[in-house]
Order: structure tokens, then C-alpha cells, then sequence
């Protein structure tokens, strides 16, 4: 057996599979990789403190920003807490609409995932497919929002305004196309024996650890706990929906893919029920909400089910109009300090497979 | 008039219209009288590097056309009719490109890295009969071991190069490419030596004459898919193309590599498929052979059916490309030494036995 020397390897922040600017620094022995050291903050704008100097409403188009594939799950969960602050109530049709725009972001940013992590093994067409119907998704949430990817749509009190006309039609003609594509992505990728080569048994998360870094969604769901905060502690409108929680009990890249692709079905079927309540509903979709908000002095810490894990906001008011401190506690920071343990003893390929499936957006890394 | 090969052709046009003749007299009295000779093989050296070049430049529109499609998109639609102009205008782009090296790059062998991998890429060309009637640069008794011995060269293009950028991705990139090349090069002769037991003839131009017939490809079937995943690999083609792995190395041994030495690169590649494709037409599916058509000269006619089949190969290597992903470095070379090598082995014992025991 010939000794090879210890080397590092610097993959990033320019690379074209580290999602953004993170920068991996490897201790390699020939290929095996020994230690990655991750190096994050390329990204770092400050957002926590910039909502010191922002108002409640003031602050939502920045949490756009921070998860910028899904920001519509971002507006809400800010929006959660400062509703939880302030003890407002929302209509009905509004929580319906919320859900319904929120399940649909969890699709977009699946099939992202998906698209991206098949990209990185190589197969470059899952994320073109999976951007047609990202496209489908965005032009709905373009015309209830007027914009595609930085929606400030959910606000305290409700969203930003009703449906407007034909929307139903357009998101049930969707809704039913969808399933379709789906097997069709299913077919491609499920049992393709490469893939099963590449994913099966790569990048083992054990539940415990997954539990001792703070592993949230779907990377948790893949190590066999279920833990959904949508079913585990319910906000919104949840409770009166029909859903499952998806978990897998492989604790593999594979087990953690499936879960996704579960959750697509999951998520079209619960966008289901929200659009036939939100048809049928009427009245309005926003309570009041006074333009200078004070709410009252206090701490809040709500939660809620991001795409990519536990999403929470915690919030210090003094009683002015600007908050005292917002913590956000972004899921994929944690899923991300879980990789080393993940990929120790496996190849370059293997990292590039095992850190796809972690999901990551930097905005929301770096904050 | 019958023809031994390209050569034949020429000296025959050249010769008809007078020129050969004329040519002859002034080089007799100048005293080289080889010169007319050494004109001619110059004309048909050009006529085969313009040949792969434009080869090359259709697939890489083919390339892109058929990922597109197969992505739901069209692929280059704003160069002339459904972007047939991309390729050049792609060479325009790459010779107006500033040429880069590394300051600590060992600049001979980063110069010449590029041609080692385009040179053999180029005379693998040499035996292969693209048609009928002396549609051959050289049809040599030996053909299909100088092929294969030709195209082991390429991987010391790729390790130098990958060795003289001065960069950790661009040398880890090659040591796989050429790791790659080396253990999947075995069962590709091995699969030929099955071929060869039942012609007994190594010539590529004796190999079409027995595919009269029937193809290889059904006389061989289990040497075929051993020869097909083999050449997918020598193609340096999606499911196993170390050789780039753009998502874990950016990109392989070229890393570095820009402007014109970066298109000779590119050009090897897609040179090396073109080769490819046509030994497998030509050992397997039955190289030029197809229905003659009357009135057009058989020449043509069987250059248009081998150029059809080497296509249908490429095309069958882009539609992989667009459907699976990339296997690991490690299940690669698994794949190679354990698999494919023994059934390599067994493919060459069965074809001996049926050989010997005159069944073949």
C-alpha cells in the first residue's frame, strides 16, 4: 500500500457546485476526503441588523431576501411572529391563501433541490424540467403579487390583496398538470441505476446527530424522525388540512431525495384543499393593520415548517416602532454544520451529492 | 477503374485531367521526381483534417440541438437557420480569445499538451474505410491494432497537460481521466480480439467485407455491450466522463486552458467520439455496408450509410448524456477491472471455442 501524502484543496466560493459563494477548504488523502472546513460569510449583508433600523412592515421585503428561493415561506414566518407580538387575527381566506402560496413555494424549492443536486451528479436535465414548472408556479405568484421571486406578499393582517380574476382557473389547470410531471421526474431519476449508485447509502446523517445539530425539514425527515412543525406544533390553518408528514428511515442522500419528492405530492395536495376553501370563501383578506405599529414591550420565538427546515424568528420589542433585536434561526446553517460528518471518508463526488441534498440557499446561510 | 484508396482517387482526377503528368515532367526535370506524390499526400491529409473539422463543428450543433430538445428547449436558434453557424462563430470566439497560461505553468509541455491529445485523435482516421470502392486513407494489414495503439496515446496528452497546468484540480483531473482511459482500453481490445478470432484478419477493410452478411453486433452481442459502455467510456462521455467532472473539478485537466489551445482540447474531443463511433460502425455494425442504391455511385452511397450509422451512435451518446448522471471515480474503475474485464475475457473464450469448434 503506498502512503500518500495529506493535501488541501480549496473548492470555492467560486465553483460550480457550492450553490453560491461557500467555500469548502478539504484536507484530502488522494481522493478520500479527511476534513472539510466550511467557510461561509461571503454572503453577509447584516439583515439581522438592519431590521434594528426597519419597522415591522419595513422589514418583510428584506426576509424576500434571505431564502431567496422560497420567500414566501420567509414573509410568513415573520410575519407569524410579529403577529404573535401583536395578537392579531387573520381571515380565514387569508390564512387559506397563505397556506396555498406556501405550499407551492415548498415545490419550487424541491424541485430546485432536486434539479441542482442532479446537476451536480451530472444529469443536467432534471433542473431544466424542474424550472419549467418553477416558471408555472412563479407566473401565478407573479399575478397574485406582481413579482417572481421577492414577493412581499404575506404581511401582518393578511396579504397584500385578493385573488385576482382567473386566478383559480389558472392555479387548478396547474394543480392538476402537475402530478403528471412529477411521475415523469419519478420515472427519470427514482430508479435509474446510477442514481441509486451515486445517492444509496452516501453521506449517513444517524438520528441522533441529526437531532444534536439542530437538523430540521426534510434532512431530518430522511434520518426517520418525524418532525414536521406543520403536524407537530400547527400553525396557521394547518389543523383543518389533510396531510402527512413524508419521513424515510435510510438516514441516506437517497432516503433525503425521497422525502422531497414525497413532499411535492404532499405539498399539490394540500394546495388542493386551500384553493377549494379559498374559492368558496368569501370576505376579506386582510384584518387592519395600523401603518405605525407598536406592539406591545415583549419577546417573541415562533416557528414554522420552511422547505428547508425549522424556520424561526425571534423577535425583542421595547415597545417602539422598530424592533429591539430579530434573531432568525435559518435552517440551512444548521443542516450545513451536520456536513462534515456526513462526508468524512468519502470521495469529492460524494460531497458534491451529500452537500446538494443539504439544500442550501447562502442568503439564507449568511444571513 | 477499381481503387486501393483515397491516394488512387486523386492520382486518378489529377492524372485524367492532365495535371499528373504535367506535375511529373517538371519534377523529373528538377530531379525530385516524388514530389508529385508528396503533393498528393498532402492534398489528402488536408482532405481529412477539414473532413474531422467539419465533423467535428456539426457535432457540436448536434450536441447541443439534441440536449436541447431533450431539455425542452432549443438549443442555438439565433445563428443562421436553427443555428448551423454556431460552431463557427464559437471558433471565432475561441481565436479572438486571449490565450492564458499560469505563471508557474511548465510552459513547453502546456504548449504541446493540447496536440499530443489532438494528434492521435486525428490519425485514428487512418485504416478506417469510410466507404466502398477506396473510400480509405491506408488500408493496413494491421488496422485495428493501430488504432488502438494510436488512441493510447491521447491519455498522455491529457496527463501532461493536466500535469503542467500547476493546478491541484487540473492534475487530480487528469489522473483520473488517464486511470479511466487505461482500465477501460483493456476489455476494448480484449472485445476486439472476439472480433478478429472470427475474421482473422486485422485489417478494418477485411473486417466490412465479412460483415457482408450479417453485423457483428449479432454475432457478438455480449462483446458489443462490453464494446459499447468501453467506448462510452474512451468517449469520455456522460455517464463516465471523469475526464471533466465540471461539478467536482470545474473542469477536469483544461481547467486552465483558454482561447485556441482550450478548442484543440475540445476539438480531441469530439474528434475522439467521431473515431470512436466509427470503429464501433465498423466492427460491429457492419461499417459501410447497406443498400445500394442504382444510379448514385456506390461510393457515395456507402459513405452516406456509414456516415448515417456513425451518427445514430452519437446521437445514442447524447440522448445518455441528457438522461443519466455521472458515476463515481471509484465505481468506475470497479466497473472496469471487475466487471467488465472478466466478461471481456469470457466474451474471448466463448468466440475461441465456437471458432474452434467451426461454428463461426
Amino acid at each position: 500500500m503506498a502512503r500518500t501524502e495529506e493535501y488541501q484543496l480549496n473548492v470555492g466560493p467560486v465553483h460550480p457546485s457550492t450553490h453560491g459563494v461557500l467555500r469548502f477548504l478539504l484536507t484530502m488523502e488522494g481522493e478520500t476526503i479527511k476534513d472539510v472546513e466550511m467557510i461561509i460569510g461571503q454572503l453577509h449583508r447584516g439583515i439581522e441588523k438592519i431590521a434594528e433600523s426597519r419597522s415591522y412592515l419595513q422589514f418583510i421585503p428584506y426576509t424576500d431576501r434571505l431564502d431567496y428561493i422560497s420567500g414566501m415561506t420567509n414573509n410568513y414566518g415573520f410575519t407569524k411572529a410579529v403577529e404573535d407580538l401583536a395578537g392579531i387575527t387573520v381571515p380565514k381566506k387569508a390564512e387559506y391563501l397563505r397556506v396555498f402560496v406556501m405550499e407551492l413555494n415548498r415545490i419550487v424549492n424541491h424541485l430546485v433541490c432536486i434539479g441542482s443536486l442532479l446537476l451536480d451528479l451530472g444529469a443536467a436535465t432534471m433542473i431544466i424540467y424542474g424550472f419549467r414548472e418553477r416558471h408555472k408556479i412563479l407566473e401565478l405568484f407573479e399575478s397574485l403579487s406582481g413579482a417572481r421571486m421577492t414577493f412581499n406578499y404575506i404581511r401582518p393582517g393578511g396579504v397584500r390583496g385578493d385573488i385576482p380574476e382567473g386566478f383559480i382557473d389558472k392555479a387548478k389547470a396547474f394543480l392538476r398538470d402537475m402530478p403528471k410531471r412529477l411521475d415523469d421526474y419519478a420515472q427519470l431519476i427514482n430508479e435509474n441505476e446510477i442514481v441509486l449508485m451515486r445517492m444509496k447509502g452516501i453521506g449517513m446523517l444517524s438520528p441522533e446527530d441529526a437531532i444534536n445539530y439542530g437538523v430540521t425539514g426534510p434532512m431530518l425527515r430522511g434520518s426517520g424522525v418525524s418532525y414536521d412543525i406543520r403536524k407537530d406544533d400547527p400553525y396557521s390553518v394547518y389543523e383543518e388540512l389533510d396531510f402527512k408528514a413524508c419521513t424515510r428511515p435510510e438516514c441516506d442522500t437517497y432516503a433525503r431525495y425521497i422525502v422531497r419528492m414525497d413532499e411535492m405530492y404532499e405539498s399539490l395536495y394540500i394546495a388542493e384543499q386551500a384553493l377549494d376553501r379559498i374559492e368558496h370563501l368569501g370576505g376579506p383578506v386582510k384584518a387592519h393593520f395600523p401603518r405605525i405599529f407598536t406592539p406591545p414591550e415583549g419577546e417573541v420565538y415562533s416557528r414554522i415548517e420552511a422547505p428547508k427546515g425549522e424556520l424561526g424568528f425571534y423577535i425583542v420589542s421595547d415597545g417602539s416602532t422598530r424592533p429591539y433585536r430579530v434573531k432568525i434561526r435559518s435552517p440551512p446553517f444548521c443542516s450545513l454544520q451536520a456536513l462534515p460528518q456526513m462526508v468524512e471518508g468519502l470521495k469529492i463526488p460524494d460531497l458534491v451529492a451529500t452537500f446538494g441534498i443539504v439544500d442550501i440557499a447562502l442568503g439564507d446561510v449568511d444571513r | 477503374m477499381i481503387f486501393e484508396n483515397i491516394y488512387d482517387i486523386i492520382a486518378f482526377i489529377l492524372s485524367s485531367a492532365g495535371i499528373l503528368q504535367r506535375m511529373q515532367s517538371y519534377s523529373d526535370a528538377l530531379g525530385i521526381p516524388i514530389a508529385p506524390k508528396l503533393i498528393i499526400i498532402l492534398v489528402e491529409s488536408a482532405l481529412l483534417l477539414v473532413g474531422v473539422a467539419l465533423m467535428v463543428m456539426f457535432l457540436t450543433w448536434m450536441e447541443r440541438k439534441v440536449l436541447g430538445h431533450a431539455q425542452a428547449r432549443l438549443g442555438p436558434m439565433i445563428t443562421w437557420y436553427h443555428g448551423l453557424l454556431q460552431p463557427i462563430v464559437d471558433g471565432v470566439k475561441l481565436l479572438s480569445k486571449e490565450d492564458l497560461m499560469p505563471r508557474r505553468a511548465d510552459k513547453w509541455l502546456f504548449f504541446i499538451a493540447p496536440m499530443i491529445a489532438f494528434v492521435p485523435a486525428l490519425l485514428v482516421f487512418i485504416p478506417i474505410p469510410f466507404g466502398c470502392c477506396g473510400a480509405i486513407i491506408s488500408d493496413l494489414p494491421m488496422g485495428i491494432l493501430y488504432v488502438m495503439a494510436v488512441s493510447a496515446i491521447s491519455p498522455i496528452g491529457i496527463l501532461i497537460g493536466g500535469w503542467a497546468s500547476d493546478n491541484k484540480y487540473s492534475l487530480l483531473g487528469a489522473l483520473r481521466a488517464a486511470a479511466q482511459d487505461l482500465s477501460y482500453e483493456i476489455p476494448m481490445v480484449l472485445t476486439i480480439i472476439g472480433i478478429v478470432l472470427i475474421t482473422g484478419s486485422l485489417s478494418l477493410q477485411e473486417i466490412v467485407e465479412f460483415q457482408d452478411k450479417i453485423w457483428f453486433v449479432f454475432l457478438q452481442p455480449l462483446g458489443f455491450i462490453i464494446f459499447l459502455v468501453a467506448a462510452i467510456a474512451e468517449m469520455s462521455r456522460i455517464p463516465f466522463d471523469l475526464h471533466e467532472s465540471e461539478s467536482e473539478f470545474v473542469a477536469g485537466f483544461f481547467t486552465e486552458y483558454s482561447g485556441m489551445k482550450f478548442a484543440f482540447f475540445f476539438l480531441a474531443e469530439y474528434a475522439h467520439l467521431f473515431g470512436i463511433a466509427a470503429i464501433m460502425t465498423t466492427l460491429y455494425f457492419g461499417g459501410w455496408h447497406g443498400p445500394m442504391i442504382p444510379m448514385i455511385p456506390p461510393i457515395i452511397t456507402s459513405i452516406v450509410w456509414f456516415t448515417l450509422k456513425v451518427l445514430v451512435i452519437i446521437f445514442f451518446t447524447m440522448w445518455l448524456r441528457a438522461t443519466v448522471p455521472r458515476v463515481r471515480v471509484d465505481q468506475i474503475l470497479d466497473i472496469g477491472w471487475k466487471v467488465m474485464l472478466p466478461l471481456a475475457l469470457f466474451n474471448v473464450f466463448i468466440t475461441g471455442l465456437l471458432v474452434a469448434g467451426g461454428v463461426l
